[in-house]
């Protein structure tokens, strides 16, 4: 499937997938982030039940310390 | 009132005071970000932190000798009031968690994030994407260390989410936030709510 990952094509094996799965599979695990999809913010309690269809807009955020 | 002819300086001012703005947090990125927003005329500023002024604070926080062991929104509120008198700042001195966001913001058209920890930049974004629908916030992310102007940056997520910073560097023991790059990011940050705030009626 395709979708749009923070504005750029991507394509990945799966026809769909979890959020979770999504960041397993581009090792993006290691640090915390906002996850919209659609423009719809999902929680992180809510990432290994989301899935990413094929045409999806997913938008991530990098959050770190500092402020 | 705007758009279809450009205003002067009095006129943008005049318009800017019709606005509310949040700022979650009165540290580095929210002291800076605040005074700045004060100076371009924002008519009421919200202000939620519960911390005290410390000496170390002064390195890069929009605070003064003297005001040491003075909570943040206290100290803030004063130092905004000696900039612009005529900006009403609302504060509060509390922990802010899931249950009080709406309420403490209710009615701020901007939002701005300038949280501490990663943590409570992830939970403050989310209750109020989820609990504040259409209320745009101008989160800050990445401002630690020196140098390097060509990473920062600020990136429009989508109609209701903005984020300022280089999205990489982590406050850590050999990366602290220096007072310029911290000092850049909340610039960021208000001249992104005045952008917002430009466009609204």
């Amino acid at each position: 499937m395709k979708i749009t990952l923070n504005n750029r094509d991507e394509e990945f094996e799966a026809d769909s997938m979890t959020v979770s799965e999504m960041l397993e599979i581009r090792k993006f695990t290691f640090r915390l982030r906002i996850i919209k999809i659609n423009g719809e913010l999902i929680p992180r309690n809510k990432y290994a039940t989301t899935l990413i269809h094929d045409g999806d807009n997913v938008q991530m955020l990098y959050l770190m310390s500092g402020g | 009132m705007l758009t279809d002819r450009r205003m002067n300086a009095e006129e943008i001012a005049a318009h800017l005071g019709n606005f509310r703005v949040g700022i979650a947090g009165a540290g580095g990125l929210g002291s800076n970000c605040s005074a700045l927003l004060a100076r371009s005329g924002i008519g009421t500023l919200v202000i939620a932190d519960h911390d005290r002024v410390e000496r170390s604070n002064l390195s890069r926080q929009y605070y003064f000798e003297g005001q040491t062991g003075m909570l943040k929104t206290e100290a803030l509120k004063e130092n905004l009031s000696r900039i612009r008198p005529e900006t009403a700042v609302v504060i509060h001195n509390v922990f802010l968690d899931p249950t009080n966001i709406s309420m403490l913001f209710r009615g701020c058209h901007v939002i701005v994030e300038a949280l501490d920890s990663s943590e409570m930049k992830e939970m403050f974004i989310e209750t109020v994407q989820t609990e504040m629908k259409g209320i745009p916030v101008v989160a800050g992310s990445g401002i630690a260390g020196w140098g390097r102007n060509e990473t920062l940056r600020s990136r429009q997520i989508d109609e209701t989410l903005y984020v300022c910073g280089d999205e990489t560097t982590e406050v850590s023991g050999d990366l602290p936030p220096l007072a310029a790059r911290v000092a850049i990011v909340a610039a960021m940050q208000a001249n992104t709510v005045v952008e917002i705030l430009m466009k609204m009626h």
